[in-house]
């Protein structure tokens, strides 16, 4: 379980974060949707201290996630970035095997078996000696996935995973994503993408100028908004 | 044009030294140039400090000068003090001199290099549970190289002309086997374009193989975008 405990984060003078609080069980799936400069990067990357809280905590199973035990709990908590940033110097099952290697100490050969058995699952087996380069934006994201899933986390943080992709890539992404609910992992997922939070969330929150301005299951945040501003930002988002 | 050879051929003897402070300066000047480049940016204000007042200093005087108070100022310091000491052989402070020299222009090079690898790398590394220090040498280092080995190699065409200021602290090397011999032979044209010719002659190579390289690696890069 991840609790998030009145979470502030500024830069400078401009405060992203107002105080979030948030829970999120096992194996529960949670969207965070809203406009840009929301906040809702900033407070996923506050939860594996990418960016260091100005005030709150984060616990995971009551442990507060601090700076001494940070390497320690981001080996439990997968990462996946708009812009993928796998490693171009190395190979596809190179990148997949990396952490698992260096930070785990799990042997290479034994990594190897793992990587390609993850790099199966979402479908780039026949790509694991290419270097990233000459993948397309799919693909790389795919790689990305099974990287983070190659040191066997507990959480997956998704930052708006499909944005810097082509239209016609963003499926392929999606349907990784969706395999992984089934498998019961617990997610938190910034998206854009509102079909695919509705279909998959458990829950969703609409963040505002670094509030969450309304939260509930999929159906009552996404069909049903309460509040202005969320009914305002889904009937731009979804004309499109 | 007897002489002219003559004087091409007594250059000619310095190479070996040349070269070989060259390479000690750039080797150990990468090494303590990488020091200062992690210094640099590392979170402590008081590293990042001390290494640029360093490399203020060293870029802001001449190496000549500086050589000069390697081999003839800190013993005279030294000694004034009351500790004897000597240079064993002056070829010490001139090779060292030369590596400090170079590790102050080299850290900014490294420095640049490292900065140029996109942050999304470093927080990916990160995010997978990696130290700092292990995203360096992983993720970071090997797509830094990159940008910094064919400023190695410049440094060390630049080294190769700039150490012709240790005949100034007596070392033999190319520019002061020609004055040793102009000295002798007062032939001082011959001598020094002698000198020139064999300067050219390790320069204009050694410059040309590294823009070769350096064209070739900036080739492969837009290569891989365009695969992107």
């Amino acid at each position: 379980m991840l609790e998030i405990r009145n979470l502030k984060k500024a830069f400078g003078k401009l405060e992203v974060l107002k105080g979030i609080n948030q829970t999120i069980e096992d194996g529960e799936v949670l969207s965070i949707i809203g406009p840009s400069g929301s906040g809702k990067s900033t407070m996923l990357r506050c939860l594996n201290l990418l960016e260091t809280p100005c005030g709150g905590e984060v616990t995971i199973d009551d442990v507060l996630v601090d700076e001494n035990n940070i390497n320690e709990v981001r080996t439990k908590m997968g990462m996946v970035f708009q812009n993928f940033n796998l490693f171009p110097h190395m190979t596809v099952l190179e990148n997949v095997i990396s952490a698992p290697v260096h930070v785990k100490k799990i042997s290479k050969e034994e990594a190897s078996i793992a990587g390609m058995i993850l790099l199966e699952k979402v479908g780039l087996v026949e790509k694991a000696n290419v270097k990233p380069a000459s993948l397309s934006g799919g693909q790389k994201q795919r790689v990305a996935i099974a990287r983070a899933l190659a040191m066997e986390p507990e959480i997956m943080l998704f930052d708006e995973p499909t944005s810097a992709l082509d239209p016609e890539m963003v499926g392929e992404v999606l349907e990784v994503m969706k395999a992984l609910v089934k498998e019961g992992m617990t997610m938190i997922v910034v998206t854009h993408e509102i079909g695919f939070a509705k279909e998959v969330s458990d829950k969703v929150i609409f963040m505002d100028d670094g509030y969450i301005v309304e939260e509930g299951k999929p159906y009552e945040v996404l069909d049903n908004p309460k509040k202005e501003r969320t009914i305002n930002f889904l009937s731009k988002v979804l004309v499109c | 044009m007897q002489l002219y050879i003559q004087g091409f051929l007594v250059a000619l003897k310095g190479v070996p030294m040349t070269l070989g402070v060259s390479l000690f300066a750039v080797a150990v000047g990468a090494a303590f140039g990488l020091c200062l480049a992690l210094m640099r940016i590392s979170q402590s204000k008081v590293l990042a400090f001390l290494a640029k007042i360093y490399v203020d200093i060293v870029r802001g005087t001449p190496l000549v000068v500086q050589a000069l108070i390697f081999a003839y100022g800190l013993p005279q310091l030294l000694q004034a003090s009351g500790i004897m000491f000597k240079w064993s052989s002056l070829l010490l402070p001139a090779m060292l001199v030369c590596a400090f020299n170079s590790s102050a222009y080299l850290s900014e090079v490294i420095r640049g290099g490292i900065q140029a690898v996109e942050h999304g790398q470093m927080e990916a590394a990160r995010s997978l549970g990696m130290s700092k220090s292990k995203a360096m040498r992983l993720v970071i280092m090997p797509q830094a190289i990159k940008i910094i080995l064919p400023a190695f190699g410049n440094e060390f065409v630049a080294l190769i002309k700039e150490t012709a200021v240790l005949s100034y602290v007596g070392i033999v090397e190319i520019l002061r086997r020609g004055t040793l011999w102009n000295a002798a032979t007062f032939e001082t044209f011959p001598a020094y374009i002698g000198v020139a010719l064999v300067y050219m002659l390790l320069t204009i190579p050694l410059s040309k193989t590294v823009g070769y390289f350096e064209k070739k690696m900036s080739e492969d890069d837009t290569h891989e975008i365009k695969a992107a």
